[in-house]
């Protein structure tokens, strides 16, 4: 397969829309299969993951290793439902895989591990993406490559001191070819946020990152943040995206909000239901 | 990484490496780094707002493009030089060591090692090297970094090794912690003579009463404490072993072996450095013989000028000596 994504041409915002909800679909089943997961988190990016690899990334799903590939660094690693889901989605994993997640043995961990084609970084030791990200932006830089670095990472993650020693480097290096995304969605394993970390754009723009605010689940702004976040400005972008955690399945976004949904047995065929009744209606 | 040095590689005991007349030589790190980086265009640095003290200025200033000073944030320090090795980048990295090792440790232990990301993180102001108290002094580096699968973790003796790690950073597959000594740095190897060798112990001197096992500055002081007991008539000799991991425990088997008594001499405290490896070591291979450590004690450590600390603490020359030849006394009378 050749590289995706290039020339950046116009949305398709019905495509993208099929491709989220394929997404879903697919951490829905990966989720029902072992009875649990970290799937409110998953279904809350799922919108985002669909626009980065159909639409905003260039890569090339039968080489991993390209050098001049856009990097995903995923910071949270337990996010890696939703990983798995785009990957294969994208033709890096075989669709088939998936069911193998959070099995013994399987490559598609509960938690991110870069030995999993399309993984750029360990992630799960939360704090360590985005500086990792930075390096990754300025080597690129540095070789002459127009490569560019995103960085998902979280809100209960802006309570590591990391996040904000990474956070100040950038703009210093003016790394204009480095985009973080930060998924505010409001837990974190304690439950929701249990340390103010508000007002969350106003930091990033204090520390000297090109700032925009969106709906993390509306395909329309996700694209056109994106868009905006490829201008040269000799500054880092930053999407603060609010996102909402089950996002696609009614009753798992109703529920209370919760780092590790617990699924009884009996409800995956209503979650299934919804999901597809979400679709349509 | 294998755990102890490939077959071929283990000690001979014949080969005597021979020792200079103690030269020293200025920034011995980072004349070899802008050396290397001429030959290799991968190489980068990174210092912490350190590269002053970290001898890192004359890449700087030889290669502005390819440094980066991440001011005070080492854990940003490691998780930069982590992302630049994963682009293919050949990331030489300092700061001191206690920032290096305590501060920075999930960032080695995760972006780096579990990664086997080629970082080359180079400590100043190992062990005992300064008197600004604990704060400073990393008495507990070997012991936290070792503890971390898949890094190289290296105390070199002189200017002559630290150099020879700098350019072994270009082909080893894996990270390197190397503690670092910097400005005017003594030369106890002769370059032309001496190839440090990843993983590999190197036998100083031969001996056959007491043997010193000895590792980074301590070892100067090891071919010291050997010469003054020579004149005593003790036949000492001086195991050289700049590789915590991997360890060279073949060698240090088979020169314990040799001898009647053996002295461990390390900048560090006594857990989890020099002292504990080699015990295991010998234990593994059945070898029995006296044993004592020469170590920092499990404290932290006052402030103070270094030759009063060094002497209150044993690791000068003159308590090395005193510590070999009271064990020797004992034991290979």
């Amino acid at each position: 397969m050749a590289v995706v994504n290039q020339p950046r041409t116009e949305a398709d915002l019905a495509a993208l829309a099929e491709r989220a909800h394929r997404l879903r679909r697919h951490m829905v089943e990966m989720a029902a299969r072992i009875g649990q997961g970290y799937l409110g988190q998953g279904l809350g990016i799922a919108d985002i993951l669909a626009v980065l690899y159909f639409h905003e990334m260039r890569h090339d799903p039968a080489n991993t290793a390209w050098p001049e590939r856009d990097r995903f660094v995923l910071s949270t690693g337990h996010y890696s439902i939703a990983l798995w889901a785009a990957l294969a989605e994208a033709g890096v994993l075989p669709v088939e895989e998936l069911a193998t997640y959070g099995a013994d043995r399987s490559r598609l961990d509960m938690s991110t591990l870069d030995t999993t084609p399309g993984v750029e970084v360990i992630g799960g030791s939360l704090g360590q993406g985005l500086g990792q990200a930075v390096g990754m932006a300025l080597g690129l830089r540095l070789k002459g490559s127009s490569a560019r670095v995103f960085c998902e990472l979280s809100d209960g993650e802006l309570q590591e001191g990391s996040t904000w020693e990474a956070a100040m480097s950038a703009p210093a290096f003016k790394l204009d070819g480095l985009v973080a995304i930060i998924d505010c969605n409001g837990i974190q394993a304690d439950g929701p946020i249990v340390l103010d970390i508000e007002p969350v754009a106003a930091k990033w723009t204090a520390f000297g990152w090109d700032t925009q605010e969106i709906d993390g689940n509306s395909l329309p702004a996700i694209v056109e943040a994106l868009a905006a976040a490829r201008t040269t400005t000799g500054r880092p972008k930053a999407i603060i995206a609010r996102t909402r955690p089950g996002h696609g399945v009614p009753m798992l976004e109703r529920r209370e909000k919760a780092h590790f949904i617990a699924i009884a047995a009996d409800e995956w065929d209503a979650v299934r239901r919804e999901l597809e009744d979400a679709r349509h209606g | 990484m294998a755990e102890t040095a490939a077959p071929g590689l283990t000690l001979g005991m014949g080969e005597v490496v021979p020792v200079t007349g103690r030269a020293a030589v200025t920034t011995p790190f980072g004349m070899a780094l802008v050396a290397a980086a001429q030959r290799d265009s991968r190489i980068v640095g990174l210092s912490a707002d350190l590269a002053k003290y970290t001898d890192m200025l004359p890449f700087r200033d030889a290669f502005p493009d390819r440094f980066f000073n991440v001011g005070m944030a080492e854990q940003n320090l490691v998780a930069v030089a982590a992302g630049l090795a994963k682009v293919g980048l050949l990331p030489y990295a300092t700061t001191y060591a206690v920032f290096a090792s305590r501060r920075a440790y999930d960032f080695m232990a995760i972006a780096v090692a579990h990664s086997g990301a080629p970082v080359r993180l180079f400590a100043g102001l190992p062990g005992l090297t300064t008197g600004y108290g604990g704060t400073h002094q990393g008495i507990d580096d070997l012991a936290l970094m070792s503890a971390i699968p898949g890094l190289a973790v290296i105390d070199p003796c002189d200017a002559t090794e630290l150099s020879q790690v700098v350019e072994a950073g270009l082909d080893h597959d894996g990270p390197i912690y190397c503690r670092l000594m910097r400005a005017s740095v003594p030369r106890v190897l002769d370059p032309d003579a001496y190839r440090f060798g990843m993983g590999r112990a190197r036998l100083l001197r031969n001996g056959s009463d007491l043997g010193l096992i000895a590792t980074g500055l301590m070892t100067e002081r090891a071919l010291d404490a050997a010469e003054t007991l020579g004149r005593q008539g003790l036949s000492v000799g001086v195991l050289h072993v700049p590789c915590l991991k991997p360890f060279d425990a073949d060698a240090v088997a088979q020169f314990a072996s040799g001898v009647r008594a053996v002295v461990t001499a390390e900048n560090h405290m006594a857990q989890g450095g020099l002292g504990t490896r080699v015990v295991e070591a010998l234990y593994a291979a059945a070898v029995q013989r006296p044993l004592h450590r020469v170590a920092l004690p499990d404290r932290y450590i006052e402030c103070g000028s270094l030759p009063y600390l060094q002497d209150r603490y044993g690791l000068s020359s003159d308590r090395l000596t005193e510590a070999a030849l009271h064990f020797a006394r004992i034991h290979c009378a």
